[in-house]
């Protein structure tokens, strides 16, 4: 919608005589580098030279950063509310614990397989969310992520049920073409964190030229209007299943990342829980604009270390009053507080 | 055998009555309520802390549970819920499923996370004589108490003002308007009937599908299930899919258990996608 109004402004202002087209101009003009993404950006390797300590929990926040940044690209983009988005992030997590465990050590193969595992996953899948409401997709997204929880707890000789998967030893780290020793992963968790920082850092790129793509544009246009956009002849469909395979891809990378990095998966990767969680993340972060997903994160986990060192048992109350206030206030006001005082409509 | 179609009908009406409310706000408002088991929940707690604490007799306990739900369901309507309806959503579901992690850990807060028991009075244990057929006296009370509501419930429906009401409101929320109905009190007094009744079912579940503070979480997606096969359009829609539900996951516990509640998501799935709206829905007007 505002590719449009760009559009026609940017038709406006070039004359005629451009070879581009106001379109494209349009497209590249919103694909710009804003000096804010380039600031995230190098605030990326500049959390991991001045803060070594704390890298465990920042790498936990990468993670989970990279989660909703998958999920963003459904729901911010394509307008899909998904309550199973954890089946990817468990899937790639099992898949990637698996394969360390019985084939090979290597992160890095592993971290591929899991990511084509969980993009087939989510292709098999895409064609359960074509149809129906918002009720069917919610309850059939809700129902893949139970059918894996249900399957990862009962194939107990494969995954050790309610257990977990315990004792996958990851391999050291090593840069691909080189004969380099490597890099092991360690307790104090800054290989770890370096690693899943590249990778969220590739996703983000690779997110970001798709969003600023026609296909991205597209998907918006059909995220505010399907049926419109189905009758200029765009086949939205076709979108939605591309869409919906490279976010759970990109959630089974999340996944993996946690699974090898901690060296262990359990049910907790498919849990209800996960799928809520990330949720919030991207919601408290902003849905729509691809970094929401970073913002959430770093928001929730150190609000989530501050409330559970006070009390561990009952930080899920604090959750949930929050997400109650949050959206009471108002999800686009909340990150506004000078619109609270106002009237309601004025912020609108 | 027959136990076992027995045992299922008993569990299909128990989640009919738990979910009919949930189908009724669906319907009318448009709103997905994960909280719905919340009030179920309340309902159990109700029933479990006045019995165990203060001796309150079983059948005492059931109308008291579902009107402590059903002014708690009036009260949030009132206060919370109504802003909602207009948003999208993806903000219903946010907050309902905040009020859900609210409530799980309130209980386990103030009540502890163990399960707890409801003694039965002795009437209502065992079973019934009879040899070929083994019928457990509380599974039929409960039948027997379902049955009465959802005929009770059809009747309002169908022949009362109020219900004649509902349903024109239910269709076209608008029109209704226009036509002078004040759509939002008969939506507050709805949404109170069917906390009560979720609460109510909740009383009447404790025993039989146990009483913790995860209660909302492990049986929200039954009730979705219910609701999203049954469809809102109806309330024989809810209870077919509901009697559907039960039979399912009884006799799939029983014959293969090692699959567990695997088959109920597959074949809600199935449905789903060879229907959209629902079993025996329409497709909605709006």
């Amino acid at each position: 919608m505002s590719a449009t109004s760009d559009a026609a402004t940017a038709a406006v202002a070039t004359p005629s005589a451009r070879p581009a087209s106001p379109a494209a101009l349009a497209l590249a003009r919103a694909a710009r580098w804003r000096w804010w993404e380039i600031a995230l950006f190098a605030a990326l390797p500049l959390s991991w030279l001045l803060l070594p300590s704390q890298s465990l929990l920042l790498n936990e926040i990468a993670i989970v950063a990279l989660f909703a940044v998958s999920l963003d690209l459904i729901l911010g983009y394509a307008g899909i509310v998904s309550l199973g988005h954890a089946a990817f992030f468990g899937f790639g997590a099992y898949t990637a614990a698996l394969f360390a465990k019985d084939v090979m050590p290597d992160p890095l193969v592993g971290l591929v397989v899991a990511v084509a595992a969980s993009a087939l996953l989510g292709l098999a899948t895409s064609a359960l969310i074509l149809r129906g409401s918002d009720l069917t997709r919610l309850m059939v997204t809700l129902g893949v992520a139970s059918i894996l929880y249900e399957l990862a707890n009962k194939l107990d000789w494969l995954t050790g049920g309610a257990d977990g998967l315990q004792g996958v030893a990851m391999g050291p780290l090593t840069v691909p073409g080189t004969s380099l020793a490597g890099f092991a992963f360690d307790l104090s968790g800054r290989t770890a964190y370096a690693y899943s920082l590249v990778v969220l850092a590739l996703v983000l790129v690779l997110a970001r030229r798709l969003v600023h793509s026609p296909f991205g544009v597209s998907l918006q246009a059909l995220r505010d209007n399907r049926l419109r956009t189905a009758s200029i002849g765009i086949s939205t469909s076709l979108r939605l299943v591309v869409v919906y395979t490279i976010a759970a891809a990109i959630a089974g990378a999340a996944g993996a990342l946690l699974a090898q990095t901690t060296g262990f998966a359990s049910l907790d990767v498919f849990d209800f829980h996960r799928s809520a969680e990330v949720l919030l993340v991207l919601v408290v972060g902003g849905t729509g604009y691809l970094y929401g997903g970073i913002f959430g994160a770093i928001v929730f986990k150190l609000l989530h270390d501050l409330i559970a060192a006070w009390t561990p048992q009952y930080w899920n109350f604090w959750l949930g009053l929050f997400l109650v206030v949050l959206v009471l206030v108002g999800r686009d006001r909340f990150v506004r507080p000078w619109t609270w005082f106002g009237s309601g409509r004025a912020a609108r | 055998m027959l136990t076992l179609l027995f045992d299922g009908v008993a569990y299909g009406m128990l989640l009919f009555v738990l979910a009919v409310g949930l189908a009724v706000t669906l319907g009318l408002m448009n709103f997905i309520n994960l909280a719905h088991g919340a009030f179920a929940m309340a309902g159990g707690y109700v029933t479990v802390l006045l019995m165990n604490r203060l001796g309150v007799p079983f059948l005492v306990c059931l109308p008291i549970a579902f009107v402590a739900t059903a002014l708690l369901g009036a009260v949030l309507e009132r206060t919370l819920y109504r802003p909602m309806y207009a948003r999208p959503h993806l903000d219903q579901v946010l907050f309902s499923i905040g009020l859900v992690f609210m409530a799980v850990t309130g209980v386990d807060y103030v009540v502890g996370s163990m399960q707890q028991n409801i003694h039965l009075p002795a009437w209502l244990q065992g079973r019934l004589p009879i040899e070929a057929v083994g019928i457990g006296k509380y599974r039929l009370f409960i039948i027997v108490t379902c049955a009465l509501l959802t005929i009770a419930l059809q009747w309002i429906l169908s022949r009362t003002r109020f219900g004649s009401r509902l349903r024109a409101s239910v269709d076209d929320p608008r029109v209704a308007g226009g036509l002078g109905l004040d759509v939002n009190r008969i939506f507050l007094a709805t949404f109170a009937v069917g906390s009560g009744l979720a609460g109510l079912g909740g009383a009447l579940g404790a025993e039989v599908l146990g009483l913790d503070p995860t209660f909302p979480l492990k049986f929200m997606i039954y009730f979705l299930i219910v609701v999203s096969v049954g469809g809102t359009t109806t309330i024989t829609g809810p209870l077919l899919a509901a009697l559907l539900l039960g039979i399912a996951d009884v006799a799939g516990k029983y014959y293969v258990p090692k699959l567990g509640a695997f088959i109920v998501y597959t074949v809600m799935i199935a449905i789903l996608l060879w229907r959209p709206q629902g079993l025996f829905g329409r497709v909605a007007a709006r």
